[in-house]
């Protein structure tokens, strides 16, 4: 059976013992790993004091580019979006955002699963930040891997779509109690895939009490409204 | 596999710990880390075996703590330990969910045994 990660115990991963080296002595450290992340995640928020960012995780396939590609459209007329896109491999997403009419910078992270905030900052020097009313780092689709890192984001969309079973939440805690925002995508085919949205709510409320909750259809629009009023509305708040 | 990356920052870490204490080299990192960390210990071992090499820590152990998730209920004004691994902060005492979460994200170098 293979170690449970969440289980409340002391284990020791390697080694050959567990008491002192004879002639070693202790130094106390008390720092975290994401010491320099948090940081650098600091002086990106100074950067992005007058935009809105949203650090938007999910699966791969549960449709960011898609509400992206929307949410750019429907709020063109009045405010300019940025994305920065982080993927493994391509700049397919960056190529459909652009086309969508949003300024877009892809970060082709290769083997790293995650956004680090110093890829955002190399990311976001090469747009033109004044201009951005609302910047969307798109971080690689991964439920896991990006929950430690700060990006310097305002705040963190998850999204889980119909197609991925009601009880994600569950099953990624960490990223899901960490978001300011819930997304439930993909509407518009819930009823052919037997979503059962009530056991999917209870999912999300049962992790995340606090985080605001959108269910819509990037595809058909349906639910957007809502969506975009609350980007509005967080927009407004930061600047005042 | 962010593992390899926490590792990677961990041996900046300690190495800057260790140097600015004249060690020579470390021989056990003790780490804290939360339930909810999101952290798997196979996956550690794995990325600090390959790691640690050519480092300060090339030889050291490295022992983990694993710390529980404490939420906070702001009805009852008390903390209390999460009973599962869901990340579910349920308050024993009122059944309100909290969003408060007070302890379960750490990934800390909490001290070292150097030489």
């Amino acid at each position: 059976m293979a170690a449970d990660p969440l289980a409340t115990r002391d284990v020791r991963v390697s080694g050959h013992g567990t008491s002192e080296a004879p002639g070693a002595r202790v130094v106390q450290v008390q720092k975290s790993l994401m010491a320099h992340n948090d940081g650098v995640a600091a002086s990106n928020r100074q950067t992005f004091a007058r935009c809105l960012v949203l650090n938007l995780v999910s699966s791969p396939g549960s449709g960011k580019t898609a509400l992206l590609e929307r949410t750019v459209r429907e709020l063109s007329d009045d405010l300019h979006l940025a994305v920065i896109v982080g993927d493994l491999e391509t700049d397919n997403d960056a190529l459909r955002l652009h086309a969508a009419g949003a300024p877009s910078v892809q970060i082709v992270t290769g083997t790293v699963c995650h956004l680090e905030a110093e890829m955002v900052a190399r990311a976001a020097d090469q747009l033109d930040i004044a201009a951005v009313d609302v910047l969307v780092i798109e971080n690689v689709g991964n439920l896991v891997c990006p929950a430690a890192w700060d990006l310097g984001e305002d705040l963190r969309v998850t999204m889980l779509s119909v197609t991925e079973g009601e009880d994600k939440p569950l099953k990624y805690p960490r990223i899901f109690k960490d978001s300011h925002a819930v997304i439930v995508n993909k509407l518009d085919i819930a009823e052919a895939v037997e979503f059962d949205r009530e056991l999917a709510l209870q999912s999300v409320r049962k992790v995340a009490p606090a985080a605001a909750v959108f269910e819509l259809s990037a595809r058909t629009g349906a639910g957007m409204a809502a969506w975009l009023a609350f980007l509005r509305e967080r927009l407004a708040a930061k600047r005042g | 596999m962010h593992e390899f990356s926490l590792v990677v920052s961990m041996l900046d870490v300690a190495e800057a710990a260790a140097r600015q204490e004249g060690a020579e080299r470390i021989e056990a990192i003790h780490l804290e880390i939360g339930a909810l960390a999101g952290v798997v210990p196979e996956a550690l071992e794995f990325a600090f075996a390959g790691a640690r090499e050519g480092t300060m820590a090339a030889h050291a152990r490295l022992e983990v703590t694993y710390l529980p998730a404490i939420a906070y209920c702001a009805t009852c004004q008390s903390e209390f330990e999460l009973d599962n691994r869901f990340g579910i902060a349920m308050c024993p005492v009122c059944d309100t969910p909290s969003a408060d979460l007070r302890q379960g994200r750490e990934l800390h170098v909490s001290h070292l045994e150097v030489a």
